[in-house]
């Protein structure tokens, strides 16, 4: 056990250091790790799942730099988990994969300050091994032959879906529409589908079965990622150690390699 | 001969090993108790069970010969079964059930239905064919199962312990109808039953089983009077008493003398029915030849009479009216004297 | 006559089964709790519901009627036959009621997919591709649900006694005659506990049609998947949805334990 006073000084310089709200992500976010020893308890980050791989990664981190931290992680989709917190469930940090699910826990003042965009996501075309169809650019999601799965309006994806396509002034003719990004990801891994459309992020994940296909118009839905400390969160200290780790140098290095962009 | 079978069959410890012929018209019974291996013959009869050897003939047709790996499947036997508990089907009318066995025999509806209102005419339950089986009493039921049975006019009836299930006095006027319909019918039966009242009314001939083999054979009245075995003689309710014959008595193996009416000499069988002792609380006056003290070991009611069986130099059994019982105040372990008249008891050469 | 003594449960039971009602029960009240009834109406009538219940309720009962044409002989089968390895057999034609269904729906496709090892063979041979069409919700629906209808039938022909088997062939009755015309009738209310289970089952499948079919509207977007997309957005409209299933699930039900099950339960 450590003595209370080096926990609670600690506390208190991640408290000053971090904060949902602070402008700038660089900086003092350094500091805020390397002096991050002596977080106790557990912290509870409940986290989009699109962010699992990233995310474990800085937890296991977090607990190297702090023996006495046990980091616990929900991964799920961004709505289930805003109903979750709203429902009252005991969580520190919540990473949302999309502002408005974040509004969600917000209007329902449960942030402890204002989110923090800490990375963002774009859209690309993911075709199976050997792109068998050709797909070139979003104007195949018009070829009526070919079978396309792209996200439900109903979820995130397909909204910045529709927002690509209404850009790029193409009428899709999708054969199903999708869940979430996995399950699009999955018919593409076995060839089942001729395309999708998915997150850069799922590409890489992915690995060698699926190749990623940019185009330019899905600047025009760059889905934004924001996290904050929730208000009634039992981990303070740790959920603030956490959000400042995410967004410091190593944190963005993380997201980058899993195919995340910076804000 | 209508029906000529061998029939082996090896089921768990029991090895069942029974020869039986039954000619056209005649009705053959199957007595033994359970267990015994009957219903596994009369299974084996009906092609329900392949047997491990031997042979079923049938007007010289094989339905079975295991050494030519012949075995004609039970839908193809032309044989009517009756069973214990009837086995109607429940989903189907009384009329329908009856009609079954036609349809499945390629008789049009109309044609099945109508031979199987004659049939239910002759059971006489022609007023119930539009019933369901579970709105019939036991008795009425299992009439339905013989007319089901008979409707196609099979050479071979087999009936299963055809009254077993039901209560005593329906099983008399059952019994009687069935013995009625057993003399119409001119094909074989093979009645299985423990019942050796069933037996001896019903049955033109009797092999009693037991343990899976024939431990005797012949018409009803013969075994019942001269049984082979003390279990054959328990089942037809005699007290058997092997013995040596030395003149007007016999010197019983198990000790004591019984006094016979006619002469006999080398190894018998003594015969006395329950009926024919008379018990009494003290030794009689006068001079009956067979007098023996005995002890009151058990007493079963059947009816009207009870069953007693004596124990003493000379075991027997003996059937007293329930009064009487009632009346000399017998309780087991009471000390009592039998006795026989010479001429109540059989001898008979074992 | 009955006593009122034999009419009362015993407290052992009556404490859990109250419980168990609860349980059951309560998720439901929640529903109807949190129902904006204001949206019943318009949610009802608006078309893209229309077209999901109607599909849902068809390919629900397509499924059934598979799982029964091809469920109730292999029941039969696994109860009659002396197959070897029907013990191995039984443990497989199960193996759906404890595989995750989107797992279930993912080997749909690498069996039936057009690239899986017979859907490969139907797009070649017939230009035939099964996923993300009507008839891949009816498979994938069945696939879920039959095991259901095979499990039920079995036990009703266990305890079905087999002797009614054997009068039939005693009265000339082949193995196929006496399956239709004694064992069907005997195990009917079995078929028929069995038939609902199964629909019920395939009314509700989420995981492996919407992994094998897909979701589009009209063609394989049923009502679970309706809930499912409705909950990412509108929680209250889910919920209305929800309710919707419930009722025509549970009216159809009704209805037919009135008619079908009522008789079949009346015979002896």
């Amino acid at each position: 056990m450590r003595k209370p006073f080096r926990s609670l000084a600690a506390a208190l310089a991640v408290a000053l250091l971090a904060g949902c709200g602070s402008d700038g992500d660089g900086g003092g976010a350094a500091e805020g790790t390397d002096g991050g020893d002596g977080l106790t308890g557990t912290l509870t980050v409940f986290a989009a799942a699109s962010l699992t791989d990233v995310f474990t990664e800085l937890g296991e981190q977090l607990e190297a730099d702090n023996p006495d931290l046990d980091v616990q992680f929900n991964f799920a989709g961004s709505s289930a988990l805003a109903t979750q917190i709203t429902q009252g469930a005991p969580a520190d940090v919540f990473a949302s994969a999309n502002p408005g699910q974040m509004t969600v826990v917000t209007d329902a003042d449960l942030a402890d300050g204002e989110p923090e965009v800490f990375t963002s996501n774009v859209l690309e075309i993911a075709v199976p091994e050997g792109n068998p169809a050709d797909v070139t650019g979003l104007a195949d999601f018009a070829r009526e032959e070919l079978t396309l799965a792209v996200c439900a309006p109903e979820v995130p994806c397909g909204a910045a879906t529709e927002d690509v396509f209404a850009a790029a002034g193409v009428t899709a003719v999708p054969d199903t529409l999708e869940e979430d990004v996995r399950a699009a990801l999955t018919k593409v891994e076995l060839g089942e589908v001729d395309a999708a459309l998915v997150y850069a992020t799922d590409v890489a994940a992915a690995g060698g079965s699926v190749e990623g296909i940019a185009f330019p118009e899905a600047e025009d839905a760059v889905n934004e990622y924001p996290v904050c400390v929730l208000a009634e969160a039992p981990n303070p200290d740790a959920a603030h150690a956490f959000v400042e780790l995410v967004s410091s140098p190593e944190g963005q290095a993380a997201l980058a390699d899993a195919g995340f962009r910076t804000p | 001969m209508s029906l000529v079978a061998e029939v082996r069959v090896q089921r768990g410890v029991l090895h069942v090993e029974l020869d039986v012929r039954v000619a056209d018209g005649e009705v053959l019974a199957v007595l033994g108790p359970n267990g015994a291996g009957k219903s596994t013959l009369l299974r084996v009869l009906a092609g329900l069970l392949p047997p491990d050897g031997g042979r079923v003939t049938v007007d010289g047709e094989p339905w079975d010969d295991v050494d030519a790996g012949v075995h004609l499947p039970a839908h193809r036997r032309r044989l009517g079964m009756v069973f214990q508990d009837h086995l109607l089907f429940p989903h189907l009318s009384i009329t329908d059930n009856v009609a079954f066995g036609l349809r499945t025999r390629g008789a049009g509806r109309r044609e099945a239905r109508a031979a199987a209102a004659h049939w239910l005419e002759r059971v006489e339950l022609a007023d119930l064919g539009a019933r369901r089986p579970g709105q019939l009493s036991g008795g009425q039921a299992q009439r339905v199962a013989l007319a089901r049975a008979l409707a196609g006019e099979p050479p071979v009836l087999l009936l299963d312990e055809p009254l077993s299930a039901l209560d005593a006095r329906t099983r008399l006027t059952v019994r009687a109808e069935l013995r009625r319909h057993l003399g119409e019918f001119g094909g074989s039966t093979v009645l299985v039953t423990h019942d050796p009242v069933d037996a001896m009314a019903l049955a033109d001939r009797v092999v009693v089983v037991e343990e899976g083999r024939v431990v005797q054979a012949g018409p009803p009245g013969e075994v019942a009077r001269r049984p082979r075995t003390d279990y054959v003689a328990r089942l037809v309710g005699l007290a058997l008493l092997p013995g040596t014959g030395e003149g007007a008595t016999v010197r019983l193996d198990g000790g004591g003398r019984v006094a016979v009416a006619e002469e006999t000499a080398g190894t018998v069988f003594v015969a006395v029915r329950p009926e024919s002792v008379a018990l009494w609380p003290q030794r009689p006056e006068g001079s009956p030849r067979n007098v023996w003290p005995v002890r009151l070991a058990s007493a079963t009611p059947h009816g009207a009479t009870v069953r007693c069986e004596l124990a003493g130099e000379v075991p027997l059994l003996a059937d007293v009216t329930a009064a009487a019982f009632a009346e000399m105040g017998l309780a087991p372990g009471a000390q009592l004297w039998a006795t026989v008249k010479a001429s109540e008891v059989a001898v008979y050469e074992r | 006559m009955r006593s009122r003594r034999e009419r009362s449960v015993p407290a052992p039971l009556l404490v859990p089964a109250v419980l168990a009602v609860a349980f059951l029960v309560l998720p439901l009240v929640g529903l109807l709790v949190r129902t904006p009834w204001s949206e019943l109406w318009p949610q009802l009538t608006s078309p893209g519901v229309g077209e999901a219940l109607r599909l849902s309720l068809v390919s629900a009962t397509l499924a059934t009627a598979v799982s029964l044409v091809l469920g109730v002989p292999l029941a039969w089968v696994l109860a009659r036959s002396r197959i070897r390895g029907r013990g191995v057999l039984r443990a497989l034609v199960t193996v759906p009621l404890v595989l995750p269904p989107v797992v279930g729906g993912v080997a749909l496709f690498l069996v039936l997919g057009r690239q899986g090892i017979v859907g490969r063979w139907l797009d070649e041979a017939f230009d035939i591709t099964i996923p993300f069409t009507t008839t891949a919700v009816v498979i994938a629906e069945t696939f879920v649900a039959m095991p259901f209808l095979v499990i039920s039938v079995e036990g009703a022909l266990r305890a079905a006694d087999a002797r009614y088997e054997e009068a039939a062939a005693t009265l000339g009755a082949d193995r196929w005659t006496t399956f239709r015309r004694v064992t069907l009738p005997l195990v009917a209310p079995g078929i028929a506990a069995g038939a609902v289970l199964c629909w019920a089952r395939a009314l509700g499948e989420f995981g492996a049609t919407i992994t094998f079919a897909g979701n589009f509207p009209g063609t394989t977007q049923t009502m679970p998947l309706a809930v499912y997309l409705a909950l990412q957005q509108d929680p209250e409209s889910a919920i209305v949805l929800s309710l919707v299933l419930l009722a025509v699930s549970l009216a159809t039900l009704l209805l037919l334990r009135g008619r079908w099950l009522g008789r079949a339960g009346a015979a002896p």
